[in-house]
């Protein structure tokens, strides 16, 4: 591979011909703030919070997600030109921005928040004319609310790219654009899957999590990491757990399912804390179900399936298994049923 | 071949076409005939001759007589006049408005005597819906001395050689492109001719289709050629419908005579185009979103690199040209690099068409010389502002360009010094205004067009072009501060610096241009409340001059606000205070006697 040398804020840095600014930078932990710059999906270039000076480019401060690495290079990421454009950015922002953040989910996770505190911007200088949109809440488990959307394009990227949906794209304009779904009927009408990638992914409070809401700020929870139980992709997730209740559910990076979920993994929680779940082994007595231990449960399970064994013969037993099981647990599924019930009579609900 | 005695050229331009030349041009026919002419004279419907502001035009040769403002009823008497009598009508003559002096010929006119006519030069003269005619000039030469005598390297170099520059806004060297587009790697390469024209008054690629569209034919084979292309698209909007047809028509021509299609002229060289039809947003034309859009994506701009050399339509490697750019291909390689190097400057080689409109007495279609002193072009082919008024400003550029004062009319038209005046090239709009034109309100203009045409991706465009827009509305109101002159510049350098595409980073130019040479006239309105060229209503007063009020009552009784008093038959009086300006006292009065002050 051929390697290209430049410097970045007077560090030397090498890296694979065809990087970027911004992947130069990150390698020797240099920060360089963006909005619209996500690893797996395709650039945008959109909120230009990323731009830098490159020595030699008089014409312009060139987005550092975009602008691919040169040999001899010198970059300058933190110069007054450049925190003046990235201001003058967040200033542009706020002024088209409800500052909610009192009440907002995303207090404490917005990436637009984080960087006017870093970058010093209490309110806009601009005033004038802001968007105004109703909240499309129609989806059981996602709520839009558009003044919020700084139009970094992440969730129809993610929607498109990962998820294969395409259910939103922007429409409009100018000042006017937006990110809507089809002739703008919300996403209950589209057809969006609520797999919740682009909540995830909105780096501001544009797309919240119906069943989290109120429930707790990012930094209240604890990030519990677990294989989701659904099925046997296994994926990997943080399960937000509040004074021992779980409040949401977020992605865990760079595991297999790179983090991304679906909408069982993602808002089907609610049952953990279900009263009607079952908490013990029942075995029914006398008519009625009474509570008991996993001894006695299996003792019994096992005692009638050797008594049908016995009396018809092994292939009176079938077995049927769950796609919800692992590839390991449905390996010993089928194992038990053929060496040790004896037969061949096993299947599985995925058996297409 | 039929030989005939006279040739009478109708202008089928656009322009013309709406002043009414189909109507002349039938009434031509009708009178050739009942004086038995019609075996003996020919007419001719051509494209736009660039003076359209004249129209409808005609023209008869073999004199080269320019006749101008015809109308129907002017049929008979100078088919009488001109072809039975072999007399000049002098009443349809131009009269060049200096010296009054009625002018026969074309080439003696003022507006055509400065210009070098090479990218317009079959404009006029040819019927563009004839490929022979095309031909008879010249055409396809070119081609043929590409597929006979030249590699795709010798028609690279030679383009290089020339100088030649895109003529579509920004000036890339035209060979140079080529040479990215070829050298890429890739078996599919695509060719496409930019013919979105999007700038507000521009039509200068709009006449050379209408008028040519074989040599912008004819340019593409001879790029798809150097290049190794095999594939091309003319993106064109979908309000020129009758450049689409011509270009539609002269396709269908050119593939009949195999100079389009599969082994042109007889060689292994393979060509065909596709005509593809934009929905006319300003930001298509930018080549990024132009491709998004031929592919069917909303047209919105990418980041480069890549370039669209190596990845461009469908990710193949694409070499994208304004029309006018492929317009000057056929010439170049015809008479070779050396001779088209003999116009224009050191570093900006060729001409330049351009739409010259505004406050000037010869409005039109121009192509000077690159290099011409601006104010050549303003008062030697556009003969001085109209009515005798004051210059002060001339826009070049369109919404990306910008406004230049008296002090630079010195200024020569290429590349290097329009772009250190704060200014570019641009398509070529040429909008010239007078002393009662406000640069506040020419600022507004073009933001509300940026502000509009803006695809809304990236912030510093989507964004800043609101704010600036709506500063310059306060201060057209009186309203902001000096201080707000200041933030007004920082955010339009920032927009200028930050901004994705062309679009953005060009749409601050009217507003950094006009502090830089009109800052006074922004001072006025905030400082003094005053519009100085009188243009701005907010700071205006309606006013009612005592002695030309007849006391007449009408403009009392039409004031929604009640703002106006006085008795009958005495002088009345406007209430500034009570006054919404909504104009409809001045509607009113019979007398003229209300003026805004
Ligand atoms: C907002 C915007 C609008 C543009 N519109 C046009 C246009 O209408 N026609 C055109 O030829 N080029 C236009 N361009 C320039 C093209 O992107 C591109 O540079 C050009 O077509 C290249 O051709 P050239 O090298 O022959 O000039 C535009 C650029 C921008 C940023
Ligand atoms: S999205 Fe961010 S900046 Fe906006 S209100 Fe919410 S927390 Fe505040
Ligand atoms: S929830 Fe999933 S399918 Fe729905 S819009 Fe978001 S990314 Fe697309
Ligand atoms: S909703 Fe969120 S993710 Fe989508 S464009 Fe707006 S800010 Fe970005
Ligand atoms: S500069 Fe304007 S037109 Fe260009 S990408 Fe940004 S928003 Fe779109
Ligand atoms: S992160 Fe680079 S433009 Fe948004």
């Amino acid at each position: 591979m051929k390697m290209v040398n430049l410097t970045i804020d007077g560090c030397q840095v090498e890296v694979p011909l065809g990087s970027t600014v911004l992947e130069a930078a990150q390698k020797i932990g240099i920060e360089i703030p963006t909005l619209c710059y996500e690893k797996d999906l395709s650039l945008a270039t959109a909120c230009r919070m990323c731009v830098v000076e490159v020595e030699g480019n008089k014409k312009n401060l060139p987005a550092a997600c975009a602008q691919p690495v040169m040999e001899g290079m010198i970059v300058h990421t933190n110069t007054p030109k450049v925190r003046e454009a990235r201001r003058m950015i967040l200033e542009l922002m706020v002024a088209n921005h409800p500052l909610d953040c009192l009440t907002c989910e995303a207090n404490g996770r917005c990436k637009l928040q984080q960087y006017c505190y870093e970058y010093g911007v209490k309110e806009s200088s601009f005033t004038g004319e802001r968007r105004r949109f109703t909240v499309d809440d129609g989806n059981p488990f996602i709520e839009r609310d558009l003044e919020k959307c700084i139009l970094c394009g992440l969730c129809v990227r993610v929607c498109d790219e990962v998820q294969g949906v395409a259910a939103i794209d922007y429409s409009d304009r100018g000042f006017d654009t937006k990110v809507t779904t089809f002739m703008d009927r919300g996403l209950a009408d589209s057809p969006c899957v609520s797999c919740g990638q682009c909540v995830y992914l909105c780096p501001v409070g544009a797309l919240t999590a119906k069943p989290s809401k109120g429930k707790g700020r990012d930094f209240e929870v604890e990030k519990v990491p677990t294989t989701c139980g659904y099925c046997g992709v296994g994926c990997q997730l943080a399960l937000n757990v509040k004074k021992d209740k779980i409040v949401g559910v977020t992605n865990l990076p760079d595991n297999h399912n790179q983090g991304y979920l679906c909408v069982k993994g993602r808002f089907g929680y609610d049952f953990v804390d279900s009263p009607e779940r079952l908490t013990t082994p029942l075995i029914k007595r006398d008519g009625e179900f009474v509570e008991a231990s996993w001894d006695e449960a299996l003792d019994l399970v096992a005692q009638k399936m050797a008594k049908v064994r016995d009396e018809h013969g092994p292939d009176a037993i079938a077995g049927l298994s769950s796609a919800r099981t692992t590839n390991e647990e449905n390996y010993l599924f089928q194992k038990f049923f053929r060496a040790v019930i004896g037969t061949n009579n096993i299947d599985h609900c995925a058996r297409l | 071949m039929e030989l005939v005695r006279a040739h009478i050229l109708v202008c089928g331009g656009t322009g013309c076409t709406s002043s009414g030349s189909k109507a002349v041009q039938e009434a031509l026919h009708r009178e050739l005939k009942k004086q038995g002419l019609d075996k003996e004279v020919k007419i001719v419907e051509t494209g736009c001759h660039g003076f359209c502001e004249q129209g409808p035009l005609v023209i008869v040769y073999p004199e080269g007589t320019f006749y101008c403002q015809v109308q129907v009823e002017d049929i008979p008497e100078l088919v009488e006049e001109h072809l039975l009598k072999g007399r000049i009508l002098q009443r349809l003559l131009f009269t060049e408005p200096l010296t009054q002096e009625r002018v026969p010929h074309y080439k003696e006119i003022d507006f055509y005597r400065k210009q070098r006519r090479l990218v317009l030069r079959n404009c006029g003269y040819i019927d563009p819906e004839k490929i022979d005619e095309y031909i008879a000039r010249d055409g396809y030469v070119a081609l043929a001395k590409v597929l006979g005598e030249m590699t795709p390297e010798d028609v690279i170099e030679e383009i290089k050689a020339s100088g030649l520059r895109g003529r579509g806004g920004a000036g890339f060297p035209t060979g140079l492109k080529w040479g990215f587009a070829a050298q890429a790697p890739g078996e599919k390469k695509y060719v496409v001719c930019n013919a979105d024209e999007g700038d507000p008054g521009a039509f200068m690629d709009r006449s050379i289709l209408e008028g040519d569209p074989h040599c912008v034919l004819e340019g593409m084979l001879i790029g798809a050629y150097a290049i190794g292309s095999d594939e091309g698209y003319i993106y064109a909007r979908a309000e020129y419908p009758l450049a689409i047809k011509r270009l539609k028509i002269a396709l269908a021509q050119a593939r009949e005579l195999g100079l389009m299609g599969d082994n042109i002229l007889g060689t292994d060289f393979c060509f065909d185009l596709h005509i593809k039809e934009g929905a006319g947003a300003f930001v298509c034309g930018e080549e990024t979103a132009l491709m998004a859009s031929i592919e069917g994506q909303r047209g919105m701009p990418r980041s480069r690199p890549p370039f669209p050399a190596n990845s461009g339509l469908w990710g193949k490697p694409t070499n994208i040209n304004n029309v006018e750019t492929w317009a000057n291909v056929a010439n170049i390689i015809r008479n070779g690099a050396k001779w088209y190097g003999q116009f224009g400057t050191e570093k900006s080689k060729g001409t330049k068409v351009f739409a010259l409109t505004g406050k000037v007495k010869n409005t039109g279609l121009v192509e000077v010389p690159m290099g011409i002193p601006m104010r050549e072009i303003i008062y030697e082919i556009g003969d001085g502002i109209l009515g005798d008024k004051k210059f002060k400003a001339v826009q070049i550029g369109g919404p990306s360009g910008g406004c230049l004062s008296e002090g630079q009319l010195d200024l020569a038209v290429d590349y290097e010094s329009l772009g250190s005046a704060g200014a570019i090239m641009g398509s070529g709009g040429l909008v010239v205004m007078d002393e009662e034109t406000c640069m506040v309100d020419v600022a507004k203009f073009f933001l509300d067009f940026t502000r509009a045409e803006s695809c809304g991706k990236c912030t510093p465009c989507r964004e800043g072009i609101q704010r600036m827009r709506e500063m310059l509305q306060d201060f057209s109101e009186g309203k902001g501060s000096l201080e707000d002159l200041d933030k007004l510049e920082r955010l339009a350098q920032t927009i200028k610096d930050t901004a994705l595409c062309g679009l953005g980073q060009t749409a601050p130019n009217p507003v950094l241009t006009t502090l830089r040479y009109f800052r006074d006239e922004y001072e006025a309105h905030i400082r003094d409340k005053r519009c100085p060229a009188g243009v701005c209503r907010a700071l205006l007063t309606y006013y009612i001059v005592p002695e030309l009020c007849r006391g007449c009552t009408a403009c009392a009784r039409v004031c929604p606000t009640g703002a106006i008093t006085g008795k009958v038959k005495e002088p009345h009086v406007i209430d500034p205070e009570k006054c919404i300006k909504c104009g409809a006292c001045m509607e009113a009065c019979r007398f003229d006697s209300i003026i805004l002050k």
